[in-house]
């Protein structure tokens, strides 16, 4: 049987589109320090944030096996990376290009796409030049260097965001403006439903840094 | 440089080593016997358990038969936060399993999403050296301590290692290298049950000392170029490097004391 290409692209991005927008929503932005990466996620074991490498963190939504096995690809890539040549050698930029090139392969020759969204984030040595690359399903990549949505009414929640975030916020500030931007005006969300960790300038090699616990109800309050 | 995916069968998990082995830079297998004395060494490394966490320190010379090769290499390396490694024997496959060792740590951490226990680190150790166990029967043999802070026992604990990947936890003290004889007869003497930081740095830093003076491949300290050993405490806080102006200041009072008694 027929089918147009068209078509076929088509039904397989509305079917990804659908499993990604089922999921809750995370949003990584830039902050005075370094990077925050801030995923609404009620459990406290399956990690949608996480540390790839000394300055790379990672946020994943949709489903929970595929965008795993790529964060687990990712931390392989760059360590080995790391490994082969220098710790210095390891960017964000290629690891993003990797991630392009595993789901858009997967994309047109699969018959099931990855239902996932990803966010590869780089904090800088320098203020001012942090990088957020933002992948979608197809192997679509942009790069930002404010803030990225991903998964769930991604639009309203970048709408809001975009009325409150600013690059020179500190810590509590931009947590609050992304915990406003996630939960919208109907909803107020709690240390519990939140997964938080940020990249920061001042927290040494590994610059990964989770926040839990009382550590982030008292950022919250 | 390729995503490495694979499939599930075939996945090396949290391993760095088996990550390595599948992408085909595995372990080098040497097929004939090195002559000793044209091998780099590193020697005496010596660490001490003291109230509430662990000191390692190590000399800094490297020896090629008699020949000084080098005056300021490193032996004492911080593991992972909680941890460190001291190494004695040949001083490139020490280097290279030292930098294995934190990356597969490392990997294992942040692939699992939380970090191996104290003992689980220690065995990893054990089976990198009897991997590593065709190369030392050709000469290439080394000789690693451990040490770590154990969260869940709340103490500091230190292992030592023969070259056949043989784990020993010891409860005071332990020292390896050519010097690490006499090292450890210094520590024997000075030992005692309550011990705490600040004298266990002192006797490793105249543990040290005293090796150098009886061991040819053990450096002594150079006050010219300089050079002091590299002496890290790992406690609660964490693996901290002591800084050489201390060490350097550690060992003047040492030489004043010894001079005054002779």
């Amino acid at each position: 049987m027929y089918i147009s290409p068209e078509q076929l692209m088509k039904d397989k991005a509305d079917y990804a589109r659908k499993g990604i927008a089922r999921g809750r929503a995370a949003i990584g932005c830039t902050y005075a320090d370094g990077v925050l990466l801030c995923a609404e996620n009620p459990s406290n074991t399956l990690r949608k944030v996480s540390e790839i490498y000394d300055r790379i963190g990672f946020v994943g939504v949709g489903r929970y096996n595929e965008f795993d096995q790529l964060r687990i690809a990712g931390v392989r890539h760059a360590d080995f990376k790391g490994y082969s040549f220098s710790r210095d050698d390891v960017d964000a930029r290629s690891l993003a290009n990797q991630y392009a090139q595993a789901l858009g392969h997967n994309f047109t020759h699969e018959i099931k796409p990855l239902e996932v969204e990803m966010l590869v984030a780089e904090m800088s040595e320098e203020d001012g030049g942090d990088q957020l690359f933002h992948l979608l399903y197809d192997g679509t990549v942009m790069d930002m260097t404010s803030f990225v949505v991903i998964g769930g009414e991604a639009d309203a929640i970048r709408e809001r965001l975009e009325a409150t975030w600013s690059r020179e916020a500190d810590l509590s500030a931009a947590l609050s403006s992304a915990v406003g931007a996630l939960a919208g005006p109907d909803r107020a969300l709690v240390g519990d439903d939140l997964e938080v960790a940020i990249l920061a300038r001042q927290n040494g090699r590994r610059a990964f840094r989770r926040i839990e616990g009382d550590d982030l109800d008292a950022l919250l309050a | 440089m390729t995503l490495p995916l694979f499939i599930p069968g075939d996945d090396p998990g949290p391993n760095f080593l088996g990550l390595l082995d599948r992408l085909g830079v595995g372990a080098f297998k040497p097929t004939g016997a090195f002559d000793a004395a044209q091998i780099t060494h590193g020697t005496t490394v010596v660490a001490i358990r003291y109230a509430n966490g662990v000191v390692m320190a190590g000399d800094r010379r490297a020896t090629t038969g008699h020949l000084i090769s080098h005056r300021s290499i490193e032996k004492v390396f911080p593991a992972d936060n909680y941890s460190g490694i001291a190494i004695a024997g040949a001083a490139g496959p020490a280097m290279q399993m030292v930098r294995l060792f934190q990356l597969q740590l490392e990997h294992y951490e942040k692939v699992e999403g939380s970090p191996l226990s104290l003992d689980g680190k220690a065995n990893q150790l054990s089976q990198m050296l009897r991997n590593h166990m065709p190369a030392a029967m050709q000469g290439l043999g080394v000789v690693p301590l451990f040490a770590g802070y154990d969260a869940r026992q709340e103490q500091g604990r230190l292992f030592q290692f023969d070259m056949t990947g043989g784990r020993y936890e010891e409860r005071d003290y332990a020292a390896t290298g050519s010097g690490g004889l006499h090292a450890s007869t210094v520590v024997k003497l000075r030992h005692h049950g309550g011990i705490e930081a600040d004298e266990a740095i002192d006797v490793v830093v105249e543990a040290l000392f005293q090796a150098a003076d009886e061991d040819s491949a053990t450096g002594g300290p150079d006050p010219v170029r300089g050079i002091y050993p590299v002496i890290a405490t790992i406690t609660a806080e964490g693996f901290e490097r002591l800084a050489d102006e201390d060490v350097a200041s550690r060992t003047s009072t040492l030489i004043s004391r010894l001079g005054g008694a002779s």
